[in-house]
């Protein structure tokens, strides 16, 4: 899967998850950047991308991931 | 909301919750306002996410309070000031087999866990009678699910020093509890965690990182089952189940296959799915669940096949039955106006997704279940909770044949010229008498259910009921009605509390299958005889206007009562001054609680 269509589906998780279509994520972005993105709304963010690219990231992913750009490379490396 | 609807996509209820939650708020429905206090073991953020969704579904707006983070003990027993005034009206404790202090370990010898399982028990025993003493409110309690290894394989299920015989045993337990508790309510975790998968549920990531006690995907279906239990307390069930036949009742089509042709009984697997279902039906009667028939099919023919020798439901289980060729959403709303019931109190349960989604669509808040696939028809209506039974009383047993007893007295009614001779022949007695606690739990009951002959539409909880049954403040009387066809059992429930020479009415209800019977004016006499003899010279009775209470908005004006004070949203106020009351029932022979058997 290629990158711009991982960025692509992680952004419609995004907007569903925290009901905002205005939000557009880059490699760069982190809870800091969306203002509904706490430690609650996280765990429902993990749920719904894992369901999108049918992935499960292990714990020990879930605890370093610093922004979304790890997360896609994850993604990129596991999805199929 | 079909969404919400089991078999619901709980990731797709996850992702989208917030925009589910908006379309909800947005239908335009009135809804009961409830508040729920939430006291948790564990993480319960989400289980109110997806419970606050699940409950709106049900038409109820709740307004919820949290404890801190595993603090759901010291918050029943030492509740702080902001627990006290949100004063729920239900307590509900989410703790799970991670709330255990003291398990037993294999050193310790059976006395040493007996001692154990006392002091775990005595814990949550404490804390519910605390709740009780408090807010006297429902509480809902989590049984416990099973753990997710085995220390000692297969022999932790029955040695003492077992974890899953330790929480075996505290399940029995708390059952006893729930048994001999009324508003006393079990969430059976251990059920829902078996059903979905233990070991998907108690995957320990999801403690571990976030200290939920159950993996994230799990809580929408845990929510939904949590919330059956409370608008089944909040009077929110379905009355009636509406049952196509061809392909629903039996495999193929009756009227093209005839009576030998059609699936049901023992012969083959499809047949007996068939009968597994035509079984379970049955059973849902005997709960007091109304059945009825709605299906597209030349009468006889429907006849012919409920006649089949085979199958589990016979003709007479049924209520009424709709066989004809007309569209099957108008025949739904004929069957609620003849079992006055509301088209949100009927299930509709038919093979063809096409009838089903123009009954959804035509019938104002019906429930209609997917049903694709025999295999398939019992969990989905069994799992949508529309029957959840949380008090059970003896009336609902009777339920179906009382219907039956309406039905008859209906054909009767046609051969009479003069209505009042019709009432005279009916030979009716009306037990009219202060509350028993035999019938507590039904009068309860029926101040939840009550919608359309209901003026203040006040709904009383077990403990607040048996809270006016104790004082001396009330004027408090049920009916009972019985006729020639039958016991219609407890029908009407009036309160009134004494305010000096006056009383106001706090409640007057009348269940809808005794309309136009005189009992209202039975009522109405003995109301008047014991509040004379309580020193009261007047009653005053209140109206407000619901989107259901219509028909009893002139009640109190067909009394003789005065209207005295209307407010911009047409709630009003009435006075009856009752020094010259002349009595106003001769149908009715009225007695006392001296002719209650037993």
């Amino acid at each position: 899967m290629d990158t711009k269509t991982i960025y692509a589906r992680l952004n419609k998780v995004f907007r569903d998850v925290f009901d905002d279509d205005e939000i557009t994520v880059g490699p760069k972005t982190t809870a800091n950047d969306i203002e509904d993105w706490d430690s609650l709304e996280h765990i429902t963010l993990m749920s719904a991308v894992q369901r999108e690219f049918k992935v499960k990231f292990t714990m020990g992913e879930i605890a370093s991931m610093k922004n979304v750009g790890e997360m896609a490379d994850i993604i990129a490396a596991r999805a199929k | 909301m079909k969404e919400l609807e089991f078999p619901f996509d709980s990731e797709y209820i996850i992702k989208k919750r917030k925009s589910l939650r908006r379309a909800l708020l947005a239908d335009g429905s009135t809804r009961l306002k409830k508040k729920i206090a939430v006291l948790g073991g564990s993480t319960t953020n989400d289980i109110v996410v997806y419970l606050d969704l699940f409950l709106l579904n049900h038409g109820i707006e709740a307004e919820f309070y949290q404890s801190e983070y595993g603090q759901y003990w010291q918050d029943a027993m030492f509740p702080g000031e902001e627990l006290l005034s949100f004063a729920p009206d239900i307590v509900y404790i989410h703790t799970t087999n991670r709330n255990i202090l003291n398990y037993p370990t294999t050193a310790d010898t059976k006395e040493q866990v007996d001692a154990l399982f006392e002091g775990e028990y005595d814990k949550f025993r404490q804390m519910w009678e605390k709740i009780s003493d408090t807010y006297h409110c429902p509480i809902i309690q989590n049984n416990f699910e099973m753990p997710f290894y085995r220390l000692m394989g297969n022999k932790d299920c029955s040695d003492y020093r077992g974890r899953s015989n330790f929480l075996t045993r505290l399940n029995d337990r708390f059952y006893a509890y729930a048994d001999s508790h009324e508003g006393f309510y079990i969430n059976d975790i251990n059920f829902i965690s078996a059903s979905y998968g233990l070991k998907a549920w108690s995957d320990p990531s999801y403690w571990n990182m976030y200290k939920y006690a159950m993996c994230v995907e799990a809580i929408p279906e845990f929510s939904a089952n949590l919330s059956n239990i409370i608008k089944s307390v909040f009077g929110k069930n379905k009355k009636a189940l509406a049952l196509d036949l061809d392909n629903t009742l039996w495999g193929g089509v009756v009227g093209d296959d005839g009576v030998d042709g059609i699936q049901i009984g023992q012969e083959t697997g499809v047949a007996q799915s068939y009968y597994e279902f035509q079984s379970y039906v049955k059973s849902l009667k005997s709960l007091g669940v109304i059945l009825t028939v709605c299906s597209k099919n030349d009468y006889e023919n429907a006849i012919a096949g409920l006649n089949h020798p085979e199958g589990a439901l016979h003709p007479d289980d049924f209520i009424i039955i709709k066989a004809n060729w007309e569209n099957k959403d108008r025949n739904i709303i004929e069957t609620a106006a003849e079992l006055n019931i509301m088209t949100d109190a009927i299930v509709f349960a038919d093979d063809n997704p096409a009838e089903r989604e123009i009954v959804r669509a035509q019938v104002n808040g019906v429930s209609v279940p997917a049903m694709d696939g025999v295999e398939n028809y019992i969990i989905n209506i069994d799992r949508n909770g529309y029957f959840e039974v949380t008090n059970f009383s003896a009336d609902d047993l009777k339920r179906n044949e009382m219907y039956k007893a309406n039905a008859e007295r209906a054909a009767q009614q046609a051969s009479f010229a003069d209505y009042g001779e019709y009432l005279r022949s009916l030979e009716m007695t009306g037990i009219i008498d202060d509350f028993i606690p035999v019938y507590l739990q039904r009068i309860t009951q029926l101040t939840n259910k009550s919608n359309q002959f209901n003026v203040t539409t006040k709904r009383y909880t077990a403990t607040e009921m048996e809270e006016v049954f104790n004082s001396d403040e009330y004027i408090r009387l049920y009916g009972k009605l019985i006729d020639k066809f039958g016991d219609n059992g407890v029908v009407s429930v009036v309160i009134g509390h004494k305010n000096g020479a006056v009383l106001d009415m706090d409640l007057w209800i009348m269940s809808c299958r005794v309309l136009k019977r005189d009992m209202e004016l039975a009522m109405l006499d003995r109301l008047v005889e014991r509040s004379r003899a309580a020193g009261i010279e007047k009653i005053r009775g209140y109206y407000y206007p619901t989107a259901k209470n219509k028909m009893v908005k002139e009640l109190y004006g067909s009394f003789g009562f005065d209207k005295v004070s209307e407010d911009d949203e047409g709630n009003t106020v009435w006075e009856l001054d009752i020094t010259g009351y002349e009595p106003k029932n001769h149908v009715i022979n009225v007695v006392d609680n001296s002719a209650v058997e037993n």
